[in-house]
């Protein structure tokens, strides 16, 4: 039950990008159609489940015992960067189908503030190991899902009469604040 | 080197470049921290002293890092930038330490910083990159000012504290998430306005131009006919 309430209060109640505000550039950057969209979500997804179980251990098993929890940022980027470079050799060489598909967003995912951000968060929310995989996968499954809800909204945008100021980012903005509010009513869930 | 070369880098950041109302970058702390003009300001200076180190830092070992671990050897020298201006505002500013807690970490993976140091420093002196950096930084500053300015007014009835009109009459909405988002996307609607507007003056007067050199070719004409 416990482990429910986590996984709902991260893929819903406290969205990623619409409470929490991480990971606004991918979401406004790569969200004009929905397969580009998708692809990002399932790239972001993977880091964000790896990288918060490895930044979990590496916290836990490493900077705590050694007493250097203020290295946690430097640690962290490092295990991200590499995890995204790791990510990238091993797709070129097993799916390059799927490396061509998600090439351009891979190197991005390292400055992707919705990794770090749920790297630290496991880390000041003092979860378990089960309870940070919980998390994790709530998390990237909310990053997806609005990713989706939002991608498909933008290639209807492109054909609506917008004034020609509004148009592209600030119009993708407007409509940002209003899935928001529509989030908020998820507040009761848990 | 041209005075006028190093004001035009300068102001490039704060108009032209503006990161967040022209380039997008660094959308992450211009939402989440802007629910007060105060954590706009803090945040807009760590970015600035982040922003200012790192590119000197990297412009003066562009030359010596080989290209393919250039983005790791940027990425770490920003962390631990960030390192240092966590554990300084711990020990000195530790209410906005609080305020604001989530995001200092993450001003490693602002976009903005490493933008810079790829797009700039990489390639320029250390003057050029010091002067870029301040003028980026200070860009931003005014982007998070004047979205916190709008949210904190009009969410609280307050700027830095001070109580402007009465706080019944405020509406709390602007400090949530849907504020963050309503208030940037109609303040970058309106810097497109004047950008357009400016857009638009160049180019009748340059169709203007090209019109009059057409008639004075055609004046010319008839004299010689």
């Amino acid at each position: 039950m416990e482990l429910f309430v986590i996984f709902m209060g991260a893929a819903l109640v406290n969205n990623i990008i619409l409470t929490q505000f991480l990971g606004i550039c991918p979401f406004l950057g790569v969200s004009k159609k929905s397969d580009q969209a998708i692809g990002m979500g399932a790239a972001v997804t993977f880091v964000i489940f790896i990288a918060s179980i490895l930044a979990y251990c590496i916290y836990t098993f490493v900077l705590v015992p050694l007493e250097i929890e203020y290295m946690q940022t430097i640690a962290f980027i490092l295990v991200i960067a590499s995890l995204v470079q790791f990510v990238e050799m091993v797709l070129k060489k097993y799916s390059p189908a799927l490396y061509k598909s998600l090439g351009v967003f891979l190197p991005l995912i390292t400055t992707n503030c919705a990794v770090l951000g749920t790297a630290n968060a496991v880390i000041t929310k003092e979860y378990s190991l089960p309870e940070t995989i919980v998390y994790a996968i709530g998390i990237s499954i909310g990053f997806t899902l609005v990713m989706y809800i939002f991608s498909t909204i933008r290639e209807k945008l492109e054909h609506a009469p917008i004034t020609r100021s509004f148009k592209g980012n600030p119009i993708a903005l407007i409509t940002a604040a209003i899935m928001a509010l529509a989030f908020f009513g998820l507040g009761g869930l848990v | 080197m041209k005075s006028k070369e190093l004001f035009n880098i300068f102001t490039a950041g704060i108009f032209k470049e503006n990161p967040i109302f022209v380039l997008f970058l660094g959308m992450c702390p211009a939402l989440g921290v802007t629910t007060s003009v105060v954590n706009a300001i803090g945040m807009g200076v760590g970015v600035i002293f982040v922003l200012l180190l790192s590119n000197v830092i990297i412009s003066l070992i562009r030359n010596i890092v080989m290209d393919e671990i250039r983005i790791p050897v940027f990425i770490v020298i920003i962390a631990s930038l960030v390192t240092l201006l966590q554990m300084f505002m711990q020990a000195y500013t530790i209410e906005l330490y609080n305020s604001m807690k989530v995001f200092i970490p993450l001003i490693t993976v602002n976009c903005i910083i490493l933008g810079r140091a790829e797009a700039f420093a990489s390639k320029n002196g250390p003057v050029k990159s010091a002067i870029d950096g301040v003028g980026m930084g200070i860009g931003f500053m005014i982007g998070l000012f004047a979205i916190a300015f709008f949210r904190e007014l009009l969410g609280t009835g307050a700027i830095a504290g001070f109580q402007i009109f009465p706080a019944e009459f405020a509406i709390p909405v602007f400090t949530t998430a849907v504020g963050a988002f309503l208030t940037l996307g109609i303040l970058a609607g309106i810097a497109m306005v004047y950008s357009n507007h400016k857009k638009d003056v160049q180019e009748a007067l340059e169709k203007a131009a090209i019109a009059a050199k057409k008639a004075e070719a055609e004046a010319k004409k008839g004299e010689v006919a």
